[in-house]
């Protein structure tokens, strides 16, 4: 499935084919409501960003906005230094896949991919050659007289890609592009999308509410809530260092530790959670603090009878569950309430039963400090 | 499946004592209405049908004189032009009006919406009289051109064919937008935003994806159209003068004033079959929506 087609027209040139957008300041009312609040990034060339946020944040409308359909209250969105903001959709040169795909049901499968050139008056012959070439991209050949209704939904997809690639986009804008596959074919196009992006090298932006998804395509993810941009960066930057709470607990899972510190030093910092003393490498805050920590289930380690670690507590398994791969536990602290711990099967030292009395141990830099949603507006 | 066919046999045996299938007992309810059907409206367009070949003496005379006669070629030929002429207008009068309808917002959707079904609740007989007042020389329509001084006479606008066309697809334009509404109704607004994102301009856009997939409703309502057409009678009898005659009037005349009943039942056995002939083409044709919409 990941076998790469030969090379055609769409790869010569990739090095030049990516532009930068930049949104500056872009905000979107309808009626009293902001469905999008101020939001700058910007997206370098031939990057893969990944717009990712809960239903209703606004994704959606951002990249509306990008692709020309829905016209911004407030702010400006440049290519390659130019302000576009006012061009309607049709003259910004910017490929697009659908949520849905958007595949006219009325046209094969190679007139679909021939419509951008169609509409740009291109030669019958040189049409032709693109069009064969943007559905060797996509593995598509054989199936150019096809109706879109005779194809499953992955081929649907591909189609909708090869049809916005085709005509060499500037950008290339996806509105959840796999969100209607079934989880495995998900995995599978995942893989070819980025293969994809890394042939063409072209810039492309997407939208998803899939943090995996966002995970393994992106180059940079923006995280978006209420409309507004919260934190924009590496997907490892983002699941590593979440700058507010509401990253942290949509990237992935997380616990979340209230302390006060009580001391720093070049060693690290003591938080002072409950009746227990947490060790922190960093430097949550000043002494006095309040400080939120997040920390990964996965970074929380089963201790073994008479094992040390930086930091530990004791406890006992409140509920578990078996998921293949791993064990995920909640274990009751007295201190710390109940954390949830991610173990791999290989690794778990006990067979986990309820009521089970453990302890619990993570390193100095397994934590990080977030702020609340609230402080972070 | 495989389980129905399993069941068959077993049904189909006749269980000794019930002498009827389950279903019959549907198709028993279903006889009165059934037996009406055929004595009021099979069985008399039979019977005209029988005339036709019958009176005033048996055999194809009747319908040798579709070849031969003058007369009955010239009301066929007027009958057919207005009806296309009315088709035609009705047809981009009603689509420009479906399309408006059907991008408006849902509020503003009611009120076209109510708009265009209003005159189905009057009655052909107070419309026909209506254009005939707007249309006459002393009506409002020549008043107003010869006020405004763009006209040196009053125009000939009503009992002739123009007259008779106005008030016809005043008649028919509701007809006509209901199935393409329905049929623009079903396009996806996303289709048109992908075309204009993949680059084609407003006037692409109609052309190469929404004209296309409303077309099955465009077929669809020139065929109703069309047939409705075919058998006007009033609208014509009062807008045409009786200068301008087609079918349905000529078919009265030759039965009610000449008591010419063969020729009468003959032309109106034409027009049954030339409906019926249009309907079975149009079976075919609105297999296209299966190929469009197939995928959903
Ligand atoms: N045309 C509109 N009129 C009024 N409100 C709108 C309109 N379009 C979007 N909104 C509102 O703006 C907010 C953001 O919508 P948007 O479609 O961008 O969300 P999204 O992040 O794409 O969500 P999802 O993941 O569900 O697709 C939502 O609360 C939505 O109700
Ligand atoms: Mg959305």
């Amino acid at each position: 499935m990941t076998a790469v087609a030969r090379p055609g027209a769409l790869v010569a040139g990739a090095e030049s084919a990516g532009h930068a957008l930049e949104l500056r300041g872009l905000s979107k009312r309808y009626g009293g409501f902001t469905a999008v609040d101020a939001v700058s990034l910007r997206v370098e060339r031939g990057q893969f960003l990944t717009l990712l946020g809960p239903s209703g944040s606004g994704k959606t409308t951002i990249l509306m906005m990008i692709a020309g359909f829905v016209a911004p209250g407030e702010g400006a969105v440049l290519l390659d230094g130019r302000d576009i903001t006012a061009l309607p959709p049709e003259r910004r040169d910017f490929g697009m896949v659908f949520q849905g795909y958007a595949l006219f049901p009325h046209m094969t499968v190679a007139e679909n991919v021939a419509f951008p050139l169609r509409v740009r008056r291109l030669g019958r012959a040189a049409r032709e050659e693109k069009v064969r070439a943007a559905l060797d991209l996509v593995q598509l050949s054989g199936f150019a007289d096809r109706r879109p209704s005779q194809l499953s939904g992955g081929q649907q997809q591909r189609v909708a890609l090869a049809r916005a690639l085709v005509f060499d986009p500037d950008l290339l804008l996806l509105d959840e592009p796999l969100s209607a596959l079934d989880r495995k074919l998900r995995a599978e196009l995942q893989e070819e999308l980025k293969a994809l992006h890394r042939r063409i090298g072209r810039t492309f932006v997407s939208v998803t509410h899939d943090q995996e998804e966002a995970l393994s395509l992106s180059d940079q993810v923006a995280i978006l809530n209420h409309g507004r941009l919260v934190q924009l960066g590496p997907p490892e930057a983002l699941y590593e260092r979440p700058r507010t709470r509401f990253v942290a607990g949509f990237l992935g899972h997380s616990n979340f530790l209230r302390g006060t510190v009580r001391e720093v030093a070049a060693a690290g910092s003591v938080v002072q959670a409950g009746g227990t003393r947490l060790l922190q490498r960093d430097e949550p805050g000043p002494p006095g603090a309040t400080v939120l920590l997040s920390l990964r289930p996965e970074k929380i380690a089963l201790l073994a009878e008479g094992e040390g670690a930086e930091n530990a507590v004791a406890g006992s398994i409140a509920a578990w569950a078996y998921l293949g791969a791993g064990y995920s536990l909640s274990v009751a602290t007295c201190d710390l309430g109940v954390l949830h711990v991610a173990l791999p099967a290989w690794r778990a030292p006990i067979a986990p039963r309820e009521g089970l009395p453990v302890r619990l141990g993570w390193s100095a830099e397994a934590a990080v400090p977030v702020l609340e949603d609230a402080d972070a507006a | 499946m495989p389980r129905d066919a399993a069941v068959l046999p077993a049904a189909a045996a006749p269980r000794p004592g019930l002498a009827l299938p389950r279903e019959a007992g549907w198709w028993l309810l279903l006889l009165p209405a059934f037996l009406l059907m055929t004595a009021l409206y099979v069985a008399p367009i039979l019977q005209v049908l029988a005339i036709s070949f019958t009176e005033p003496t048996p055999g194809l005379g009747n319908y040798e004189r579709l070849f031969t006669a003058a007369g009955v070629q010239r009301v066929i030929g007027t009958t057919l032009r207005i009806c296309a002429v009315t088709t035609v207008v009705a047809l981009v009068l009603g689509y420009a009006l479906a399309y408006v309808i059907a991008l408006a917002s849902p509020r503003a959707r009611r009120w076209w919406l109510l708009g265009v079904l209003l005159p189905l609740w009057i009655s052909v007989l107070v419309r026909a009289f209506a254009w005939v007042t707007l249309l006459r020389r002393q009506g409002l329509v020549n008043e107003g051109l010869l006020a405004a001084g763009l006209i040196e006479e009053p125009l000939k606008l009503v009992w002739n064919e123009f007259g008779i066309v106005v008030g016809m697809v005043h008649y028919m334009v509701p007809y006509a937008v209901l199935p393409m509404l329905a049929a623009m109704r079903e396009i996806d607004p996303r289709l048109l935003a992908a075309a204009r994102g993949l680059g084609a301009s407003r006037l692409t856009v109609f052309g190469r994806v929404f004209l296309p997939l409303s077309m099955p409703g465009l077929v669809a309502a020139g065929v109703l159209v069309f047939i409705v057409s075919l058998g006007f009678y009033i609208t014509p009898a009062i807008l045409g003068g009786g200068k301008t005659l087609m079918a349905a009037e000529w078919i009265k005349l030759q039965i009610l004033d000449l008591v010419r009943w063969g020729m009468g039942a003959m032309l109106a056995s034409v027009l049954v079959v030339t409906i019926l002939a249009t309907l079975a083409i149009f079976a075919r044709v609105v297999d296209l929506r299966r190929l469009f919409g197939g995928g959903h």
